[in-house]
């Protein structure tokens, strides 16, 4: 058996900004054909939080109480920036962290480490197929959200504002993911350390409740939650209630608050990724 | 020089593992090296320095006239590696996968796409090309991972392992498949447990163990040292074992190794088949009732056995003992 020796060219030279981002662009595409392949596993992501909002909207919102916006309607329109948030939050870090590990483990990224691939463009494609699944998660979630009786009041470019400020939270998220998903050495152990840190993150936050009603040491943590600064931020970009006047700084300013977590976990999260994922070949 | 490896003095540590310990190689262009050594001998980690997938502690590395790490892309350009594990994208197709790696290389989209189709009807992958790899064989992954290696042509291979995990049928065709690529002109490092692989694949063979190379030469000349021929024999009663070893004894170029469980006798031996038929007869003379008798080639981990006892003296029984992850080729 023979190989034809007329092999191709390469026309992109490594090294080249156009071959960079060619990188990114093909593993990004890899990445969401993979997704696409098992779409039970985005499916199934999706199944859970729509279930909650279902639950929350109908069986609980009647007997939670928040101050200054009284009744199940009120509350069901202060859940659902919550329920984005969280949505986002936990598809995000399933995703990323079991994805990074799963190439690590499979041999994969020896496989891209030995091609001529620009440094980064398997994380960061990484990540930016993980935007592009969050919003699809949050196109559903805002069906979800319209059927049970929330609305944007603010106008569309508020709730453009307020979009783009979720999605970066999950980007930023993300790249946390790949930190974790370089750093353990199981897909499985991957998998189960997302729980370590989302569900403080999404829990002791603002999310369902107003840390107002929670033990001080706690109410300081939900108050400079990366999280809750985004959930208030939407809330106020959406005008649902849930705003109130006075109160601590981060919740005076959570666009501001929620823009520079988010940009500060990203930045300090890549470069971590970047470090462990050259240390690989260390 | 365009598709010679060379490498000095190498080492490698993780921890207090010192995985490759001061490794010399020169494999000329059109040269095929095997690197042959059991589990945890350092085969891989040296692919992998050579490969620019890890940097190397101390010592220097070129590959096809590029700096392993100077330049690490020129390298990558130059080289085609499939390594122990086939990493293929279980959730893509053959044809994604190959399009993906042609595209990473620099390829256009056209490019890499033809070059695909054209890699996989060498590989005889055209009927499952648009199937998900997860559902190929151990031999169909394999092959399309070495596929992935070519997609460059490059003047450089290093296959860690081809055949671990082949059925005898794939493992024959992925043979047939990298001596039709050394017959182009590609020089390549394979690394392999098999002698019968080395001897089939590699003109130079070099033995690693504990990171270290100890011994060079050709397979012929490997056989040789572990004593050319062997005649093993089984015994019918276990109590006739030690008659056995006696009788061998008076035949073999070296003493007889017994392995009791076994019943099996066998010893080196410097006479073919003419003294094969000496040993029976004086088997039969002796009253010694066999299962089964007959010449072979000697196994890797004999070879490897009269190397490691070449080096430090130590008792048979021990150094057999040793967890040994050789397979017999006999
Ligand atoms: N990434 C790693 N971290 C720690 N130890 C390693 C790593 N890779 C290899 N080793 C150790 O280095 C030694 C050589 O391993 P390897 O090169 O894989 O051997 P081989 O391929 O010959 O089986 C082994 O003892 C192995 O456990
Ligand atoms: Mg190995």
């Amino acid at each position: 058996m023979t190989v034809p020796a007329a092999a191709p060219v390469p026309t992109l030279k490594p090294g080249s900004a156009a071959k960079a981002l060619r990188d990114v662009l093909v593993i990004t595409r890899r990445n969401l054909t993979r997704t696409i392949r098992i779409p039970e596993v985005i499916v199934l992501a999706l199944v859970q939080p729509v279930v909650f909002v279902l639950l929350f909207a109908y069986i609980f919102a009647g007997s939670f109480s928040l101050p200054g916006a009284e009744g199940a309607s009120a509350y069901r329109e202060y859940m659902m920036p919550g329920f984005f948030a969280q949505t986002i939050a936990f598809a995000t870090a399933s995703n990323s962290s079991v994805s990074m590990a799963n190439d690590v483990h499979s041999g994969m990224t020896d496989r891209f480490r030995s091609l001529p691939m620009a440094r980064g463009a398997l994380l960061t494609g990484r990540t930016l197929a993980d935007m592009v699944q969050n919003s699809v998660v949050m196109v559903v979630m805002v069906l979800c959200a319209l059927m049970v009786g929330w609305r944007i009041h603010h106008g569309v470019l508020r709730a453009a504002a307020a979009f783009a400020l979720l999605l970066l939270m999950g980007y930023a998220l993300s790249w946390v993911g790949v930190v974790i998903g370089l750093t353990v050495r199981a897909p499985e152990a991957a998998a189960s350390s997302n729980f370590l840190w989302l569900f403080p993150l999404t829990f002791l936050s603002n999310a369902f409740v107003a840390p107002s009603t929670l033990p001080t040491v706690l109410r300081w943590a939900a108050e400079w939650n990366p999280l809750s600064a985004t959930v208030q931020a939407v809330r106020e970009l959406f005008g649902n209630p849930g705003v109130v006047d006075g109160g601590p700084w981060p919740t005076q300013h959570p666009v501001l608050v929620s823009l520079t977590w988010s940009i500060v976990i990203a930045v300090t999260a890549r470069a971590l990724a970047g470090r462990r994922y050259r240390a690989a070949g260390a | 020089m365009a598709g010679a490896i060379h490498a000095t003095g190498l080492v490698k540590t993780f921890g207090e593992v010192r995985a490759v310990d001061g490794v010399d190689l020169d494999v000329p262009e059109g040269g095929v090296l095997g690197l042959l050594g059991p589990n945890g001998a350092g085969k891989t980690t040296t692919v992998r320095l050579l490969t620019t997938l890890l940097r190397p502690d101390a010592g220097t590395a070129s590959v096809a006239g590029h700096d392993v790490l100077r330049q690490p892309d020129r390298v990558r350009l130059s080289i085609g590696l499939s390594g122990q594990f086939a990493a293929v994208d279980d959730r893509l197709t053959g044809r994604e996968n190959l399009r993906m790696i042609g595209e990473l290389y620099g390829l256009g989209s056209r490019a890499a796409r033809q070059r695909a189709d054209e890699l996989l009807a060498r590989f005889g992958l055209d009927a499952a090309a648009d199937r998900v790899s997860s559902t190929y064989s151990g031999g169909m992954r394999r092959r399309l991972d070495l596929a992935g290696a070519l997609v460059l042509h490059p003047p450089v291979l290093f296959l860690d392992e081809p055949s671990v995990g082949l059925d005898p049928t794939s493992r024959l065709m992925l043979w047939d498949a990298i001596e039709g690529l050394v017959a182009q002109g590609m020089t390549l490092l394979l690394t392999t447990q098999y002698l019968e692989e080395a001897d089939r694949l590699a003109r130079d063979i070099a033995v690693v163990d504990h990171g270290r190379i100890i011994a060079r030469g050709t397979p012929r000349d490997m056989k040789t040292q572990a004593g050319g021929q062997r005649i093993e024999l089984v015994v019918a009663w276990p109590e006739q074992l030690e008659p056995a070893v006696a009788l061998l004894d008076r035949f073999g170029t070296r003493k007889p190794e017994a392995d009791r469980p076994r019943s099996t006798v066998s010893v080196p031996v410097d006479g073919g088949v003419r003294l094969l038929t000496e040993v029976i007869a004086a088997l039969d003379a002796s009253g010694i009732e066999i299962t089964d008798i007959g010449l072979r080639r000697p196994t890797l981990d004999e070879v490897f056995l009269a190397l490691t006892e070449e080096r430090q003296p130590e008792p048979v029984g021990t150094a057999a003992a040793t967890d040994s992850p050789w397979e017999k080729t006999s």
